[in-house]
């Protein structure tokens, strides 16, 4: 380190104690000099499992191993390593658990795929439900006029709650 | 004397349950008139010998009886009375003490809101519930007792965890087991109708209060803990998709679908046997998410256990539950009816979209949840599946549901028309795009997510309204709009509140996960940091002591405008018996902005009175998050207080009660 830099510092330091003594305020360090890889380093370490902890990133967690590991984080990035590069190294480490974004790999085909095929399923199976239904009931539909009132004289005592409710305006519990 | 007598009460209520259980589900079978009859006071017996229990355990603690094993692990005669008190919950075996209290309560409420219920009926609903708590009861007195001994007793208890002395956890868990375990009530009446065969609209009615009860209390639940998480553990996050909140969600998904649905049910006499199965899912969800957290199979902040006996045992008694329900199912549901008929756009097939969509969304949880487990016991490798994965599968679920939410409000049943939707609300959406196209601008930058957040919100919010006002307007007359929308009925104004609710945590969620702001600054006393506008500064640490701690609190000054705004005290402290060390950090809850600190370490252990590592938040518009979920919860508790839940009695005079109730 040069010297000037160590003069620098020597004059940062005594106007920071200058600046306490006269309770001048003084916009605080971050904890590393540089802030984008701070951001860096909360975006990676945010995606990683801290491993000694019961469910916590890294980016949150007290854990001694967590506090080494954002320091190396920190190191690699500083070393000019890709955000890609430090995952990997990571994964080459620890194996695909300290990724909380698990990789995409055969293993993982119904862990990622599964919402959509659920979600496909899902919407398949309603539209053949209800297309079915209306066949159904349509089947059971065709009692010409004749028919329908002799039906209707059979149900003898109709279901109050059964009964068909109108449109949003003119159900009965309108009335007050 | 004590323990051993709340050992016996549970004891004593594993036999009744069996017997009243046994009894009265054969009585209403046989039509067994005085079997029928055990089916109230068997209920109140048992809730009140689970209560004995419960008190007997809750005197351990206050008493500070370490030669109770469990107490001893889980109290401290340094312990705050009301912790000692909120710890019969905080270890395993003593919250499902606390579930099985829960159970006996519902069943004892069920048994006393329900003389409008046909008497086989209530035997059914009661005979079940006291069947399901026997199977917790015997799980409890097998593998997880809490009155079990050391004699003689140990001197001092190794006391409650840290992270759980806090007024959260003295709220936290029994709400979120109340509306956990409600949802056995709704899932009893949809045995209780496959049972009897009796699956009508009569069925819905009665069985849509209970659940709204319980969702109303899950919904509490839930937020009560995101908040609790939120604030103490320091990280600043409201949700963390670990394996135990998703057993809490899960159920909650459900859930929703199950009330949308009982809707439809009771209104339409359609979906019955979808109701139904979605009764026995809520249920079955919530006791897999009692297998999940108490059988240690997970690794998550929550998990205290790992035995692996009870696992096997709740596992036996999940399959149990869920095989012999869905083979029931599948033996009585071919025999229901359709319902009424309806097109394929109308409010009924909306409400079943929703439900689809639900389901997917508990699915997804579901498979993420157990996905890894699954690997694991396959020998495939271990995986995490974490807040990436839920994040990035969750919202394309959750956006056209919401997005549909503004809609199916306007759907008339039975059929609906598209263009006569589309022409009401085509301005309300132009102006929820302009609001999500400008809005963010005003906070910095545009992002999708924001700008879909907002575009979802500002909708849901402005379709709540239209509908709110063309309904009162409607029914109005020559009387003031006030007392019109007064005069709406209590399920009208509770579905829009809960709608409502929605759009306001989307809005929390949104602002939040866009443009929240985080530092990690070295502070020494006199320095200041600014986030998004809020300066905080550091004036140093003092020591003080709490009643079993000691701790650094750090006294920080926010400033507005250069002056003191407020002074906040965010401390670090070390728990005596524990020698854990716990963050406590310090928040300015605002409308629309929280400023929150969390002390790190100091800089240099040897010299704590100088520097610190601190952390400052700004969280714009999270408190919205759990406004949104208590409006929810609101919004289903005056739905629940609806006229027509209550006039049942009158209508339904003693003339035509069914034959072999009690009168």
């Amino acid at each position: 380190m040069s010297a000037r830099l160590y003069f620098s510092r020597f004059l940062a330091a005594l106007g920071l104690a200058l600046a306490c003594q006269l309770g001048l305020a003084e916009e605080a360090r971050p904890l590393s000099d540089d802030p984008v890889t701070e951001q860096r380093l909360q975006a990676i370490s945010a995606e990683l499992r801290c491993l000694v902890c019961q469910n916590e990133t890294i980016a949150s967690s007290n854990a001694d191993l967590a506090k080494d590991l954002r320091r190396e984080i920190r190191g690699m990035i500083q070393a000019g390593q890709s955000d890609q590069q430090i995952i990997d190294f990571m994964v080459a480490r620890y194996g695909d658990f300290v990724l909380y974004r698990p990789p995409f790999k055969a293993t993982t085909l119904l862990l990622w795929g599964g919402p959509l095929i659920f979600l496909v399923l899902g919407i398949g199976a309603l539209q053949f439900y209800l297309r079915r239904r209306n066949r159904v009931l349509q089947a059971a539909r065709p009692l010409s006029g004749e028919e329908a009132r002799r039906a209707d004289a059979l149900l003898t005592e109709p279901d109050p709650a059964d009964s068909p409710l109108q449109g949003p305006f003119q159900g009965k519990d309108l009335q007050p | 004397m004590i323990p051993e007598l709340g050992h016996f009460a549970l004891i004593l209520a594993l036999l009744v349950s069996l017997a009243v259980g046994v009894l009265t589900l054969l009585g209403a079978h046989q039509n067994r008139g005085p079997w029928i009859a055990l089916a109230r006071p068997g209920a109140q017996a048992m809730a009140f010998l689970v209560t004995i229990a419960y008190l007997c355990l809750t005197q351990a603690f206050v008493a500070n009886d370490f030669s109770v094993i469990y107490v001893a692990q889980h109290s401290n005669s340094l312990l705050p009375l009301q912790y000692r008190i909120a710890g019969v919950w905080g270890g395993h075996e003593g919250s499902l003490l606390l579930w099985m209290l829960m159970l006996t309560w519902w069943a004892l409420l069920v048994s006393g809101f329900s003389r409008n219920l046909p008497a086989p009926m209530l035997a059914r609903v009661l005979g079940t519930l006291c069947l399901v708590a026997f199977g917790f009861l015997l799980f409890i007195l097998l593998t997880s007792n809490p009155f079990e001994r050391v004699l003689p007793g140990v001197a001092e208890g190794r006391d409650l965890n840290p992270m759980l002395q806090d007024p959260g956890l003295v709220i936290h868990p029994p709400l979120l087991y109340m509306g956990y375990v409600g949802f056995s009530v709704a899932y009893a009446f949809a045995i209780a109708a496959l049972l009897s065969g009796q699956l009508d609209a009569a069925w819905a009615r009665w069985s849509r209060p209970w659940t709204l009860a319980a969702w109303v209390l899950l919904t509490l639940g839930i937020a009560m803990g995101s908040w609790w998480a939120y604030y103490e553990l320091g990280w600043g996050g409201w949700w963390f998709w670990d394996p135990v909140e998703n057993a809490s969600l899960m159920p909650w998904l459900v859930g929703t679908a199950l009330l949308h649905s009982l809707a439809v049910t009771e209104k339409r006499g359609s979906f019955k046997n979808w109701t139904v199965l979605l009764a026995i899912s809520a249920f079955s969800l919530s006791l897999l998410g009692t297998f999940l957290v108490r059988s240690g199979v997970l690794t998550s902040v929550h998990a205290f256990a790992t035995d692996p006996t009870r696992g096997i045992f709740i596992l036996a008694f999940l399959v149990t539950v869920i095989g012999l329900s869905l083979a029931l199912f599948v033996w009585r549901a071919p025999k229901v009816g359709l319902g009424g008929r309806f097109g394929l756009f109308s409010r009924e097939s909306l409400l079943l979209t929703n439900n689809v969509l639900l389901v997917v969304a508990a699915g997804t949880v579901l498979l993420g949840t157990l996905y890894p487990l699954l690997i694991d016991a396959l020998a495939l490798g271990k995986i995490s599946v974490g807040p990436p994965y839920f994040n990035a599968v969750f919202v394309p679920i959750m956006a056209p549901l919401v997005f549909l939410m503004g809609i199916g409000p306007f759907a008339r049943w039975k059929h609906a028309s598209l263009p006569e939707i589309a022409r009401l609300l085509k301005w309300a959406l132009g102006v929820a795009g302009v609001v999500a196209v400008t809005l963010p601008f005003m906070y910095g930058s545009w992002t999708p997510l924001v700008g879909l957040g907002l575009l979802l919100a500002t909708w849901v919010a402005l379709t709540v309204a239209i509908n709110f006002v063309q309904r009162v307007q409607a029914t109005r007359g020559s009387d003031s709009f006030l007392s019109a929308a007064l005069r709406q009925p209590r399920h009208f104004w509770g579905m829009h509140l809960a709608h409502l609710g929605v759009a306001v945590f989307v809005v929390g969620i949104t602002m939040v996960g866009g443009y929240q702001e985080e530092k990690d600054v070295k502070m020494a006393p006199g320095d200041t940091v600014t986030v998004s506008g809020n300066t905080f500064r550091f004036l140093g640490v003092k020591q003080v002591e709490g009643p079993n701690y000691t701790a650094w609190q750090g006294q920080v000054e926010l400033l507005r405008d250069g002056r003191l705004d407020k002074r906040l005290h965010p401390e670090k402290r070390h728990y005596r018996s524990s020698m854990m060390p716990m963050t406590e950090a310090a928040i300015d809850a605002g409308l629309l902005r929280d400023v929150y600190v969390a002390l790190g370490e100091p800089i240099d252990r040897d010299k704590p009175e100088a520097e610190w590592a601190v952390r400052v938040y700004y969280k714009p518009f999270v408190d919205w998050i759990w406004a949104g979920c208590g409006i929810m919860a609101l919004g289903g508790l005056v739905a629940m207080l609806d006229r027509r839940y209550r006039t049942r009695r009158r209508r339904r005079n003693p003339a035509n009660r069914p034959a072999g109730e009690a009168p």
